[in-house]
């Protein structure tokens, strides 16, 4: 059995990259996933990528923001040691509101960045992993997972046909930066 | 694609939207006759509901100018398709000026007899508080220093100054980015569009500035002896989010009667994020003029939130704030919401709705004994909607085609995908 792991087909336009998907797909063979320099409108569609779940996360850690610095304030201005500020009453929700407007941007922003880093394994101080390096430069990828897509000669060909410049038989799925 | 056989497209302007516009106009003109043959306190009612729904007109189709200068400016590409209607919002603005124009000239000469403070005085209808004869001349009995402090703004030779140079100016950009446009489907080429750009740059260091003045004159000055400065920034936000609102709301009407079928679910979309960001700034500039009030707790600058804060607008005065924020905050917050046809239809009405709401609130403490909603505030609503929605789509009607043919980003409009 050959030790490939990936294929991975690069094409230098990214009209050559969609002829590609549809030979693919044509021939029932599973891609495990698309690199590209740039954003492709369109691509989900193709490629049949459920719409991102991350808004839903950030209404999450919006509301969870919210209640955290409502709650505090609370706490500290009601509870805990209320003082009079210009005969007003302790409980004054009008004076709540900019704090709590804040906190639920500040909870979504930094929520919804980390969830994306945790989701993509992008976090600080982890090696990026990266297919090929040039994904991110020039050359748009199609990859496919060698494990059970044989024969391996046919993929090659059908990327090859769509105008892949070069076909790459990785033995290693992920080049990091050494 | 299907949007290259129809790009000569003319919008007829026939049917059920006609006959009903033209029955709202009756249903208008009937509400204002009920109100001056009834005399009394529902002539107070009828002029406080004609400046409400004429400045409302004004505001709806200022919005369509700044729109369009707005995307000229940014060199937007989605918008290009359904530029038309903002530019024919753009085209009814100086039927618009003229009508407020002519309510303000109405209420504002014509007085009636009040008893203030136990002695009758001779008041005109609208702008009372600054317009009655004598309170800005030393030694008259109505004198009033504060008023007299702000004469050199508040005065009928500047007032009417302001209303025709403003009115004149964003009129004047309307008409003009309409012509470039049209010319361009003519001539071809960038000249027009770059004359565009420049005229939109203008327009909006211009509006921008102006603006705030314009809103505080018809609207803050009912109630002359307060001010806040942020009230020019409050209507402004107030005038984008509806006149956004309307827009949809045509788009979505041409849309059922089967136009402009290039515009797909991503333009509608980009309207929807715009409807949504806009109102959350409304309601950060409506937080912003109330909390300092309320904070600093001055006389008179509460004064203005106390009246709204009586049993008869209470209510109301947090209902705007559920209408105009929590409504579209939580209708139209998921990506998914604003690509349905129908909850943006009704999230647009429920807008419309709402920032009517928003204008009363504004007028009717100032101006009017005791709020009502009867034949008045209906009936003069439903007038100005069938004038709005006639003289709208008579001008949309008069275009040539519903599409830019030669606008330089029209492939990228059409091709819109978010």
């Amino acid at each position: 059995m050959s030790k490939t792991k990936m294929i991975l087909g690069l094409f230098d336009d990214p009209d050559d990259m969609m002829q590609g998907i549809d030979n693919l797909q044509k021939n029932s063979i599973p891609i495990y996933d698309i690199y590209t320099p740039m954003p492709i409108h369109g691509i989900e569609d193709k490629m049949g990528i459920k719409d991102s779940r991350l808004g839903y996360v950030a209404f999450c850690f919006g509301c969870l923001g919210a209640t955290v610095i409502f709650s505090m304030i609370y706490y500290m201005l009601v509870q805990d040691w209320p003082m009079n500020i210009g005969g007003k009453p302790s409980f004054a929700i009008p004076n709540f509101v900019p704090f709590t407007f804040e906190w639920t941007i500040l909870f979504t922003a930094f929520g919804m960045t980390f969830t994306f880093f945790a989701a993509t394994n992008l976090f600080p101080g982890r090696a990026p992993r990266v297919m090929d390096l040039r994904a991110t430069d020039d050359r748009f990828i199609i990859a496919i997972d060698a494990k059970g897509n044989v024969p391996h000669e046919d993929i090659t060909n059908l990327l090859k046909q769509a105008g892949a410049v070069e076909v790459k038989h990785n033995e290693r799925k992920y080049v990091s930066y050494e | 694609m299907k949007t290259h056989n129809s790009i000569e497209e003319r919008f007829q302007f026939t049917g059920t939207s006609k006959t009903l516009s033209l029955v709202g106009i009756v249903i208008g003109i009937i509400a204002i006759a009920f109100g001056f043959i009834l005399g009394g306190e529902h002539v107070q009612h009828t002029y406080s509901n004609l400046l409400l729904m004429s400045y409302y007109f004004v505001c709806v189709c200022t919005a369509g100018v700044f729109f369009c200068a707005y995307q000229y400016a940014a060199q937007a590409g989605w918008s290009a398709s359904l530029i038309r209607i903002p530019q024919a919002f753009a085209k009814v603005l100086p039927l618009a000026s003229i009508i407020l124009i002519a309510v303000i000239t109405f209420g504002l000469f014509s007085e009636h007899e009040v008893i203030e403070h136990g002695k009758k005085e001779m008041v005109p209808y609208l702008y009372a508080h600054w317009a009655t004869h004598g309170l800005t001349t030393l030694g008259s009995e109505n004198y009033d220093a504060i008023i007299a402090g702000k004469a050199p703004f508040l005065t009928i030779k500047f007032f009417y100054g302001m209303l025709i140079v403003l009115l004149g100016a964003y009129s004047y950009f309307g008409w003009a980015l309409t012509k470039t446009s049209v010319d361009e489907d003519t001539e071809g080429g960038m000249r027009n569009y770059d004359k565009s750009f420049k005229l939109a740059c203008i327009f909006l260091v211009v509006f921008g500035f102006t603006f705030p003045i314009f809103a505080f004159g018809v609207i803050m000055s009912l109630e002359a002896h307060w001010f806040s400065t942020m009230f020019g920034w409050y209507n402004l936000a107030a005038m984008h989010v509806s006149g956004l609102a309307i827009m949809a709301l045509i788009m979505i009407h041409l849309q059922k009667k089967g136009y402009m079928e290039w515009l797909h679910v991503d333009h509608m979309h980009s309207i929807g994020k715009l409807i949504f960001g806009f109102s959350i700034f409304w309601t950060y500039v409506w937080f912003a003029q109330f909390f300092l009030t309320w904070y600093a707790n001055i006389p008179e600058e509460s004064v203005y939130f106390y009246k709204r804060w009586e049993p008869e607008y209470k209510f109301w005065f947090w209902f705007n704030i559920v209408m105009n924020f929590l409504a579209p905050l939580l209708l139209l917050m998921s990506r998914d919401a604003k690509r349905v046809r129908s909850r943006m239809m009704w999230t647009c009405l429920l807008l419309v709705a709402g920032h009517w709401l928003d204008y009363y609130i504004m007028i009717m403490p100032g101006t009017v004994e005791k709020p009502g909603f009867g034949v008045e505030e209906i009936g003069i609503f439903l007038g100005f909607v069938g004038l709005f929605t006639f003289s709208v789509l008579t001008a949309l009607s008069r275009f040539t085609s519903l599409i830019p043919k030669k606008h330089p980003f029209l492939q990228e409009s059409l091709h819109h995908h978010i």
